[in-house]
């Protein structure tokens, strides 16, 4: 990847703070906040202790009491974090971080499952089968993780199947595909969305009893693939 | 009520959209574990009131700190910030709400449940860590780590108020007056509504949880229609709603948030912010990081210097006693 592009240093409270790499949704940018991440994962700044990728951003939270009583008395900890940091992006060359996986999620768009699909489909023009054939024909990109544990923030749709979010957000069930904008997303678990909903998989996205309970990571490949209701139940009864 | 298991919190997992949680009131919580000689760590009981009755099958050492609900045992009274010795088979109760809005129960060497992602907090979202992953129902049973019966309590007696205590002032003036360093966002606000931010009084609305505080007062605009892409949030974050509102993010946010950071309450303060209720007032004002850390380094060394007294004469206590 080539350097990194300009950004901003600025406090998320006292114990974390924000590079921002410019408020926008670009695969390119994302990935070098990935690219950043990835690396602070393999080598932190002493006294950090996370990091949270987002689109165009990368927060890192940090202990006050540690950097200031074990690593420097002279100058504060959101100093000592922003110069540890800058050793990180004036790097020439950003690597990338660990390898991305591509995971391939069964979804079925059939009645009962996609309650939005009519919606999407003719709000663009198009028969649901397009939409199907287009939300399936992509490889996604997980931008981030936020909202619910386990929510990935993928992109970009086409065009022709983007769609605003509802105006009032309304119950969606686990595992629900969702579209805003030209995002998609999983929701994980039941609960208020406001994004159009066209299908549903039957994967569990997180499960709490593994070390690892969230499926995705950021920086993740995801293509979406279509079954039937019946493998739908089938998978479903599988995982139970 | 909503009473749930918390403990310091739980980090490491905000990149997977899973949020620390944690007590609320962290400075409270870690005195009722200090005062015990526990880890600041360890699990305890956040309560709201009207708190629950609680029936001790076997001795323990306990701490409560925090509100005060008027804690007694068949009338008597229990005081907060003081190590005590419950005896079997009586009952905690909580008789009114005296002022605060969160009590905290440790006991002594903790409550016996596994920790969830290295945490004991409760995540009422992913129904994951604390009790079961949910907050505490009436006949629950929460089994003891300890279970030695060495408190040598006279039968007769249903408690022993041990001779050690601590007051929970933190440095802080108790006072409506919130300190912040400005958000990433502060600038989107029109001069005019930089000013009421700083000057107006914002007051606690009833829709307020762990999730975060809403706050009415006159409304605020930012300059331009900006949208912010989805970005880090964190505790005690103040975010600008659609409808020029704020909202003060609590123990229980979410990690990610597309509302304008206009500002973030210290480190230092939200223990006090967690201890306000619906209707109280609160006025912003800003600081700059050096006073912040400066502030929670204080509390730090005031907490540390109260931990090594309290093992010191705990191990004492139990020597003379045996």
């Amino acid at each position: 990847m080539d350097q990194l592009p300009s950004y901003k240093i600025s406090s998320l409270g006292d114990n974390a703070l924000i590079i921002d790499f410019g408020n926008i949704i670009d695969e390119s940018i994302n990935k070098a906040v990935h690219s950043l991440f990835y690396q602070l994962q393999n080598d932190p700044i002493p006294g950090m202790i996370e990091a949270v990728p987002a689109y165009s951003s990368l927060t890192i939270y940090y202990n006050i009491i540690f950097i200031r009583n074990k690593l420097n008395k002279q100058i504060t900890a959101f100093e000592w974090i922003s110069e540890g940091l800058k050793k990180y992006v004036s790097k020439e060359n950003i690597e990338t971080g660990d390898p991305q996986l591509l995971i391939k999620i069964p979804v079925c768009y059939e009645n009962g499952y996609a309650p939005d699909l009519g919606f999407i489909a003719s709000q663009n023009n198009i028969s649901t089968e397009e939409v199907i054939y287009l939300h399936t024909s992509t490889t996604y990109h997980v931008y981030m993780l936020g909202f619910l544990p386990g929510f990935a923030y993928m992109g970009m749709v086409d065009e022709k199947i983007s769609s605003s979010r509802k105006q009032k957000p309304v119950f969606v069930e686990a595992g629900s595909i969702g579209i805003a904008g030209k995002q998609t997303g999983i929701y994980p678990f039941r609960s208020q969305g406001g994004w159009q909903i066209i299908g549903r998989t039957p994967l569990k996205l997180f499960d709490k009893e593994k070390i690892n309970p969230v499926l995705f990571k950021p920086g993740d490949k995801i293509q979406f693939y279509s079954i039937t209701k019946n493998e739908f139940e089938d998978i479903k009864s599988r995982n139970a | 009520m909503l009473d749930s298991i918390q403990d310091a919190g739980r980090f490491g997992y905000q990149q997977f959209g899973i949020n620390p949680n944690g007590a609320m009131d962290r400075y409270a919580a870690t005195i009722a574990n200090i005062l015990v000689g526990n880890d600041t760590y360890e699990a305890v009981i956040e309560m709201h009131f009207p708190a629950p009755s609680i029936f001790f099958e076997q001795p323990a050492m306990i701490a409560l700190s925090g509100a005060d609900f008027s804690a007694n045992i068949n009338g008597k009274q229990i005081p907060l910030n003081h190590a005590v010795i419950v005896n079997k088979n009586i009952t905690l109760q909580f008789q009114s709400l005296k002022n605060k809005s969160r009590c905290y129960l440790a006991i002594k060497d903790g409550i016996k449940i596994s920790k969830w992602l290295n945490s004991y907090s409760t995540n009422l979202v992913a129904e994951a860590g604390g009790f079961s992953g949910r907050k505490l129902l009436k006949d629950d049973i929460l089994e003891l780590n300890n279970k030695t019966d060495s408190y040598q309590l006279d039968d007769k007696d249903d408690f022993k108020i041990l001779p050690w205590s601590t007051n929970d002032d933190f440095g802080i003036h108790y006072t409506e007056e919130m300190m912040a360093v400005p958000g990433s966002e502060w600038g989107w606000l029109d001069k005019h509504s930089q000013e009421k931010f700083l000057k107006n009084p914002f007051f606690i609305s009833n829709n307020s949880d762990r999730m975060g505080y809403r706050l009415a007062s006159e409304p605020l605009q930012t300059i331009i229609g900006s949208e912010l892409v989805s970005s880090a949030v964190s505790f005690g974050t103040i975010q600008l709603l659609p409808d020029g509102q704020l909202i003060i993010l609590m123990a229980d946010h979410q990690t990610t948030g597309g509302y304008p950071r206009i500002g973030n309450v210290i480190s230092a303060y939200l223990p006090m912010l967690a201890q306000m209720k619906a209707g109280d007032r609160i006025r912003f004002n800003f600081t700059d990081h050096q006073t912040a850390e400066n502030l929670i380094l204080k509390q730090q060394q005031h907490l540390t210097q109260l931990q090594i007294a309290c093992k010191l004469r705990l191990e004492n206590y139990i020597h003379e006693d045996n």
